[in-house]
């Protein structure tokens, strides 16, 4: 029962949910609004366990002065700023969640997101080395897709670098592309249909 | 579908109205393949070359009226579709359009009854549902067959090759392994995956008594992760060493949850870094922090535009479909090994379709092209 009830209602739901991409009427329609309000209310209970989860490692971390453990202050202060700022009446209509979104959360996620620039760059110079003849292909590719996206190449070659860059972007690049998005749609197709029968279970933990 | 047919005998009769003066038309029909409350409405020019300042569309339940203004549209539209909740699925409508030309108005006779009705089946997504039912038939075919105990190859997969290799040196080494899960919700298919992976990760890492650190970005996949875990645990025979804490939440932000995890590396330096699932722009900003770190990196992911940064930044990687195949690779199988053939023919099929395609298009026909369109 504890194996059969699971794989029975993971039938049901990718069924119903199978069914429902191909017909629009609104009932079909209702059982996919329904199931995502589930999926959310579901998500609105786990929240919580990830909250102590939380709290409960920077609580470890502080009281056994692990490693960094003054940051964990900054993690728990920040979690319940916003939590603060969420819920207590007074905040909430100064519009102090907003600002906490605006002024810190949001600049900290560029600052990290604008690091990418700079690992890029490292990540280049390492995958770019003539090392065999592949990797040598590898190279000119990108050398004539880089110089053909700048001005300086196109004023350079009169717009030979360019047009080539187009060529590499546009042909051999989207074939590879669509070979591999070929693999992966038939791949999730499958992975579907291994759960929906009950063939792959991990998870439920590899009842 | 009875009241459609009820309205069939007053359609025919519009159908039959003489047409405007210059053959103006106006025709209102159900708009296919949606849940209904929708109507779509075309019309012809009031006369050739004449120019139309706009047109006024008004509805009415009722052939004499009263009309109501439904929408006021520029001289150049010559279709609307009508939708909106106000539509009663069932109900007869009737619409008329009044051209506001230069020497006055101009009425086109009025369209109708037409019933807006929900259908039962998208007729657009036909090849869709023709090929989801073949590929099913083919899986299951292939199901069986392995059932039958016929031998079926699958190709090595150097990436899962190397998951007890990784787990090896970190062993050696005497640092943990980190493994991340993805980004996405426990729902996402790669995010499935990953947790078979995980599984058997984690069974490695509890024979060979690895510490094991698994951070999060949603915590209905952290209880997942968890019980994942702590069963492998539990079948290696070493329940006592399984720490719930080690498998925890970090935040649902995708930037801070990167952060976090970055200095997680450069604060425990983990010998391996595993990351499966789905990844976006941190991808890159994740395996260069762990390259730095001097992990080893076994990467796999089916977000193909992080397929690139992953292959640069880790020493191995499993591409798109390899990550589903995972779970079959490891298992053996032969029920998971079966849908994987199955997959491969589908593929087959899918290739001799391109090539009937590409020779079609050559010689100047749309055909295959035609047959294989969707339309959502």
């Amino acid at each position: 029962m504890k194996k059969q009830l699971p794989v029975f209602l993971t039938f049901i739901c990718a069924f119903l949910l199978t069914v429902q991409y191909f017909v629009p009427h609104r009932s079909f329609e209702q059982i996919y609004e329904v199931s995502n309000i589930w999926l959310q209310i579901i998500g609105v209970f786990s929240i919580f366990l990830g909250i102590t989860s939380l709290v409960t490692m920077h609580v470890r971390k502080i009281r056994h002065r692990q490693r960094q453990w003054q940051y964990s202050f900054i993690t728990l202060g920040g979690l319940f700023a916003m939590v603060a700022a969420g819920l207590i009446p007074a905040l909430e209509q100064r519009g102090s969640y907003e600002w906490l979104y605006d002024h810190i959360l949001n600049p900290i996620s560029a600052t990290m997101f604008s690091l990418l620039a700079f690992f890029i760059a490292s990540a280049a110079f390492r995958a770019f080395r003539a090392r065999s003849a592949i990797a040598t292909i590898l190279l000119l590719a990108a050398v004539f897709v880089m110089l053909g996206r700048v001005p300086l190449g196109d004023r350079m070659s009169h717009g030979l670098f360019p047009a080539i860059a187009d060529w590499l972007l546009n042909v051999p690049n989207v074939a590879a592309k669509r070979a591999i998005l070929i693999g992966v749609g038939l791949g999730e197709a499958s992975m579907a249909l291994r759960v929906m029968l009950g063939i792959e279970r991990s998870y439920m933990a590899g009842e | 579908m009875l009241r459609s047919w009820l309205y069939l005998g007053p359609l025919l009769f519009a159908l039959s109205l003489p047409r405007g003066a210059y053959g103006q038309t106006l025709t209102a029909a159900d708009t296919p393949n949606d849940h209904g409350k929708s109507i779509t409405l075309s019309w012809t020019n009031p006369g050739p070359g004449t120019h139309v300042d706009q047109f006024n569309l008004f509805r009415s339940i009722s052939s004499i009226g009263p009309f109501e203004s439904t929408a006021v549209l520029k001289g150049e539209a010559h279709e609307y579709v009508d939708a909106c909740e106000d539509l009663t699925n069932g109900t007869p409508y009737y619409y008329k359009i009044i051209a506001r030309i230069e020497s006055g108005d101009f009425e086109y006779p009025v369209a109708g009854p037409v019933v807006p009705e929900g259908q039962w089946f998208h007729t657009g997504k036909t090849v869709v549902l023709v090929f989801a039912v073949a590929f099913s038939f083919l899986v299951l075919l292939m199901i069986q067959r392995a059932r039958e105990g016929r031998e079926l190859y699958v190709r090595p997969i150097a990436g899962i090759d190397a998951v007890d290799e990784a787990i090896g040196r970190a062993t050696e080494m005497g640092r943990p392994i980190l493994f991340i899960p993805g980004i996405s919700e426990a729902s996402e298919v790669a995010t499935i995956a990953a947790f078979t992976i995980l599984g058997r990760v984690a069974q490695r890492t509890a024979e060979y008594q690895t510490r094991l650190v698994v951070p999060n970005v949603y915590a209905t996949v952290m209880i997942i992760a968890q019980e994942v875990v702590k069963s492998a645990y539990l079948n290696a025979g070493r329940p006592d060493a399984y720490d719930e804490k080690d498998i925890f939440y970090v935040t649902s932000e995708q930037f801070p949850f990167t952060a976090a995890v970055n200095g997680l590396m450069l604060r425990e330096k983990p010998a391996t870094n595993f990351y499966l699932g789905k990844f976006y722009a941190e991808s890159l900003i994740l395996a260069e922090t762990g390259f730095q770190a001097g992990s080893m990196q076994i990467a796999g992911t089916d977000e193909l535009t992080q397929i690139p940064f992953f292959v640069a930044a880790c020493d191995y990687t499993l591409m798109g479909e390899e990550l589903y195949a995972a779970s079959a690779y490891l298992s053996k199988d032969p029920l998971q090994l079966g849908t994987l053939k199955g997959q491969d023919i589908a593929k087959l099929i899918i290739v001799l379709v391109l090539l009937l395609g590409i020779i079609a298009t050559t010689f100047g026909s749309d055909i295959v092209t035609k047959l294989l369109s969707i339309r959502l």
